[in-house]
Order: C-alpha cells, then sequence, then structure tokens
C-alpha cells in the first residue's frame, strides 16, 4: 500500500513542478518525474508478491504466482513516449532560449489575452 | 481488412515521403495528397459498406488473437462519420498547403509531420483498446506540437511550449486513469472493459471516468481548461489552424468523451450534467473573449471554444435529440471553421498582416475569398439555410424538450453574439471602404488550390444541412444515435 501512495506522491509532485515552476528546465524535470512516477505505478500495478518472471519453464511449480507481464511490455512504449516528448520540448527550450537568451517565463510573454 | 488501412496508409506515406521527398522535387506535394485522396475514398467505401451489410460493426483482430487480448480494430457507424470527418477535411487541407507551403522552406518535413497526425488521429478513431488509444493519441499530439512551432519565430516557440505543458499534463492524467482500469478490471479491450464494469457502481469508477474527462477536456479545450488555444492556433500555420481548430480537438476530445461516457462507462447522470455545464460556460465564456479581438485568426481561435461549447451541450443533455445535434454540430463546425481558418490564411498569404483593421478593398481584389468567407460567417452565426443553422436548431429543441429553458435561451443569445462578431469581421476584413491604394497595388487573387479548397468547403457548408432529410438521415445520422444512446449495443456487437 505504501508504495502505491508513494508513486501518487511522486506524480503529484510532478505536476505541482509543472504548474508552479518559472524556469523552462525546471519545468521539463518535472515533467519527467510526473511521466517516470507513472511508469513505475504501472510496473507496481502488474507486480505480485513472491512472483516469479511471466515465463512457462519446466523447473518451474505451477503454483508459483508470476508477475503481470502485460504493464510492463506497455511501460516500455511509454517510456518511448515521454523519451519523445521529453526531447521535443528540450529543442523548443533551446530555440526559445536563443531567441530571449533566457529561460524564465516571467520574461517570455508575448502572447496575452 | 479495410479498417487497417486507415492508419497503415498514411503512415507508409509519411516514411516514403520522409526518406524520397527531401531529394525529390515537388514529390511531397502530389504524393501526400494522392495518400490523402486515397484515404476519402476508403472512408467512402467504408461508408458504403455499413449501410450494405448485414452487421453494422466490423472488427478487427491484429495478429489474430481471441477478442479480450490483442488489439482490437472496430468500425462502427460513430467510426465512420469521424473518420469521414477527419480525411474529407484532411484532403482539402493538404491541396490547400500546396500553394500555401511554398512561403515556407522545408515542405517536406510539413507534410510528413501533416500525415503523421493524421495517422494519429485515424488511430485513435478505429481502435477498440485502451492503450493503443493513448498511443495513437500521443502520435497526434507530439505532431502537432510540432507543427504549431513550426514557423521558429518567438510566438510559435512560446505557444508551443505552453500547448505541450498543458498536453503533457493532459496526457499524464489519462494515463493514471489507465493504470487504474487496468489494476481495476485488469483488461484494456473498451469492449470487455465496458462488459466487467456495466452493473458496477463504485465509487472508484467515478474518480477514473473524472481522470478521463478532464485529460480530454484539455484536448478538447473546455473552459477551465481552454488558455493553451487562443495561443497555439493562431501561431501554426494557416492549414495547420484548420486542422487543429477543425478536426484535432473534436477526435482527441469530445469523439473520446462521447466513446467513453456513452459506450464503455455505465450510463452516469452526474457526469452528464458536468459536461452540460461545462458546455454552457465554454459558449458563454468562449463567444465574449472572442468580442474584443482584432487579430483574425485569434477571433476564430476564441470561436472554436464557443462552439465546442455547444457540443458540449447537446451531449450533456442526453436525449436522444441533443445526441444528434450535438454529433451534427461537430461535422458543420469542422467544415466552416477549416473554411474559415482557410480565409484568413488566404488574407494572411497576400497581406502578411492578421489584424483586421488593417485590411482594405478584399472583396474587389478576392471576389472567391469573400464568398467563401461570407457562407462561413453565416455558418458559423446559424443563419438559416446553412449547416450551422440546422444542427443549432436540433441542440435547441433538444434543449426545450427535456425542459431546460434557460440552456435554450443562453444558445440563441450566444448565436447573436457570435454573428455580431463575425459582422465585425466582414465589415473590416472583407468590406473595408477605406480607400488605400498604395496597399492594395499589385494584389490578386491567390492561386488556384487555395480557391478550389475554400470553394469546396464553401459548397459543403451550403448543402450540408440535406444530412437531415428523412431517407438520407438513414445513411448515417440515425445509425450514430443508435450507437450512442443504446450504449451497451457496443460491447454486445463486439463480443457476441
Amino acid at each position: 500500500m505504501l508504495v502505491y501512495v508513494l508513486c501518487l506522491t511522486m506524480f503529484f509532485v510532478g505536476l505541482y513542478g509543472l504548474i508552479t515552476k518559472k524556469n523552462l528546465l525546471k519545468i521539463i524535470i518535472s515533467f519527467i518525474i510526473m511521466d517516470n512516477s507513472l511508469n513505475l505505478f504501472f510496473i507496481v500495478v502488474g507486480y505480485r508478491k513472491d512472483g516469479i518472471f511471466p515465463i512457462f519453464l519446466k523447473t518451474h511449480s505451477t503454483t508459483q504466482p508470476m508477475v503481470d507481464p502485460v504493464p510492463q511490455a506497455l511501460v516500455l512504449t511509454s517510456i518511448v513516449i515521454g523519451l519523445s516528448v521529453t526531447i521535443l520540448m528540450v529543442a523548443i527550450a533551446l530555440r526559445i532560449y536563443e531567441k530571449h537568451k533566457t529561460f524564465d517565463i516571467t520574461e517570455i510573454k508575448n502572447l496575452k489575452g | 481488412m479495410i479498417i487497417t488501412f486507415f492508419v497503415i496508409l498514411p503512415l507508409l506515406g509519411v516514411f516514403i515521403n520522409s526518406l524520397l521527398g527531401r531529394f525529390v522535387k515537388n514529390f511531397s506535394e502530389i504524393f501526400i495528397n494522392i495518400v490523402n485522396f486515397l484515404l476519402v475514398v476508403l472512408s467512402f467505401v467504408s461508408l458504403f459498406y455499413i449501410n450494405t451489410s448485414e452487421n453494422i460493426t466490423l472488427v478487427y483482430q491484429v495478429g489474430g488473437w481471441v477478442i479480450p487480448y490483442g488489439i482490437t480494430l472496430v468500425m462502427d457507424s460513430l467510426t465512420v462519420f469521424m473518420l469521414l470527418l477527419v480525411n474529407v477535411v484532411g484532403f482539402f487541407v493538404g491541396i490547400y498547403s500546396i500553394s500555401y507551403m511554398k512561403s515556407y522552406t522545408e515542405s517536406w518535413g510539413f507534410y510528413s509531420l501533416f500525415e503523421l497526425m493524421i495517422a494519429g488521429m485515424n488511430g485513435v478513431i478505429i481502435s477498440g483498446d485502451l492503450f493503443n488509444i493513448f498511443v495513437f493519441l500521443e502520435i497526434a499530439s507530439i505532431s502537432s506540437y510540432a507543427l504549431v512551432a513550426y514557423g521558429i519565430g518567438k510566438d510559435e516557440l512560446e505557444a508551443s511550449f505552453k500547448y505541450i505543458i498543458l498536453g503533457s499534463i493532459s496526457t499524464g492524467l489519462i494515463l493514471l486513469g489507465i493504470v487504474l482500469t487496468y489494476s481495476y478490471t485488469s483488461t484494456l479491450n473498451l469492449a470487455d472493459i465496458a462488459k466487467t464494469i456495466e452493473f458496477d457502481r463504485s465509487f472508484i469508477l467515478k474518480i477514473i471516468l473524472f481522470l478521463f474527462i478532464i485529460g480530454f477536456s484539455v484536448k478538447a479545450a473546455v473552459v477551465p481548461f481552454h488558455w493553451w488555444l487562443p495561443d497555439a492556433h493562431p501561431s501554426a500555420p494557416a492549414p495547420i489552424s484548420a486542422m487543429l481548430s477543425g478536426v484535432l480537438i473534436k477526435t482527441l476530445g469530445i469523439y473520446l468523451i462521447v466513446r467513453f461516457i456513452f459506450n464503455v462507462f455505465p450510463k452516469n447522470q452526474e457526469i452528464l450534467n458536468i459536461i452540460f455545464y461545462l458546455g454552457i460556460l465554454s459558449m458563454i465564456i468562449g463567444v465574449i473573449l472572442a468580442l474584443y479581438q482584432w487579430d483574425y485568426k485569434r477571433l476564430l481561435a476564441y470561436h472554436s471554444i464557443s462552439q465546442v461549447g455547444y457540443m458540449l451541450l447537446g451531449i450533456g443533455l442526453g436525449s436522444p435529440t441533443g445526441i444528434v445535434g450535438g454529433m451534427f454540430h461537430m461535422l458543420n463546425h469542422s467544415i466552416f471553421k477549416s473554411l474559415l481558418f482557410l480565409t484568413s490564411g488566404a488574407l494572411e498569404y497576400n497581406f502578411y498582416t492578421r489584424d483586421l483593421k488593417k485590411y482594405c478593398c478584399v472583396n474587389k481584389i478576392m471576389p472567391n475569398t469573400t464568398f467563401s468567407a461570407v457562407v462561413g460567417s453565416l455558418s458559423i452565426a446559424g443563419v438559416p439555410p446553412f449547416n450551422g443553422f440546422w444542427s443549432k436548431l436540433l441542440i435547441i429543441v433538444a434543449c426545450i424538450e427535456t425542459k431546460n429553458i434557460l440552456a435554450a435561451i443562453v444558445a440563441v443569445a450566444v448565436s447573436v453574439l457570435t454573428l455580431a462578431s463575425f459582422l465585425k469581421v466582414l465589415k473590416y476584413g472583407f468590406y473595408s471602404i477605406e480607400d488605400n491604394t498604395k496597399f492594395s497595388e499589385n494584389k490578386k487573387e491567390v492561386p488556384f488550390p487555395m480557391q478550389f479548397s475554400m470553394l469546396s468547403l464553401a459548397i459543403l457548408c451550403i448543402i450540408l444541412g440535406i444530412l437531415l432529410y428523412p431517407n438520407i438521415n438513414d445513411l448515417l445520422l440515425s445509425k450514430i444515435k443508435s450507437t450512442i444512446y443504446e450504449g451497451s449495443l457496443y460491447y454486445k456487437t463486439i463480443l457476441k
């Protein structure tokens, strides 16, 4: 139970950072924290106590529980998606730095209303 | 088999275009438009299919797995409706970009991202699997983030960064919802989830549905989460603004909301009420913010928020008439809003400005563009012969049927305010009589492909009201009504 609560805490830490931080790089780091907390949560959901890896072998007894393989497969996809979003964010942040010479979003506000 | 081509074709197009488009001159323009045309043909074939075959739902299992496992692709009437909407608008926008994108460098990159966005949207529409929806949603979103920043100016980059932040919050919430759904039901297949939780009224399901609704509302720019849209949509190149406002917010937002509320999760009056009030809020705030804009594209973007409110209002009523009205308005809005964004692109192409006060004598220089803009404005304001009128009428009738007189009055008032705002556009933007020969000399009508797209969409605006006519009604709209309104039919036909 504690693990789930920790994952969700990490999620909300990331969300908090994403909404309140003023520096582009800190915003990107918050996004990475949020994304990874979700991946961790997905893996934890698939975990079974004393579970073994999900492959049928002759040496394994049939009574032993196996961990759920589906979340592991999905998390791989989710990590790749998170990586591509992060790369796009960093690329755009670098371009913004070239134009404005700053990472502070309080100084980058041409668009209003 | 026909289902898979909606994703395979555009993805293949992206691949070939990225390989060859850089080296062969004019390759991207021709090739991508051929792919888009094939997609339109396929959409009409699938419309023909669901009207002739006995079972109107087509299911395809990728890799031949049995149904709760593997990836399921589903085609029912709602899917066909959305596919038609996305691919027809995408086709006209693709033709328009042939001339418009000449002013940018490296147009092959633009076409690759554009086709990737269409692949993502088609994927969201046809997939019947929760995680697959998430993957395609991210494909469509990431390519739209990149397209908003395509001009690489100060404003574009800032708008794109805002859009990415909001978009990643929304996809984070959606992924959290998916994880919770999986841990609660141990399945990711939409039909299987619907079967498992049909009679379940537990609290955790309400939290999950709430997470999904917030995530999709951010994508649809419903009012508390709307502030990325007026920055992001005007910053993109005009064809992309047309795609984003016309199709993307509906596919990733409203279509998924409808699918989840009615087909997957058990019917829940509280959630419908939330949707209803969100709709009313969006309508009012969107139109009020639009009234005092002088930037043409920004004004159109605020009207998108307001019109999304109409669709949510119709859907939130939960009655059959309201649902048909909401979905029909979605179709109409995608046509006339992309038309209006294309006209704004034509003005920007000729005069290099988006400020309405600076235009003069546009109606004499560009008669065809002016004609399309007039048709689009009258449609969005809901003036009788045009398509916007019929869908708004359906929504208002549905409000009165379910005894929400106040909502009906608000809908009429917002319609009047929309008309006022577009009269301003026509007065200052197109029929401005201020004589400024320096401004207008050496200008002529935009190139033929741009005129072709705008005039075709304008003709669609005029004739689409025919879809409500009794016999033609059976072709699509009444099928959608039964698909959405009798929600549990969805899993029963798929799992049978």
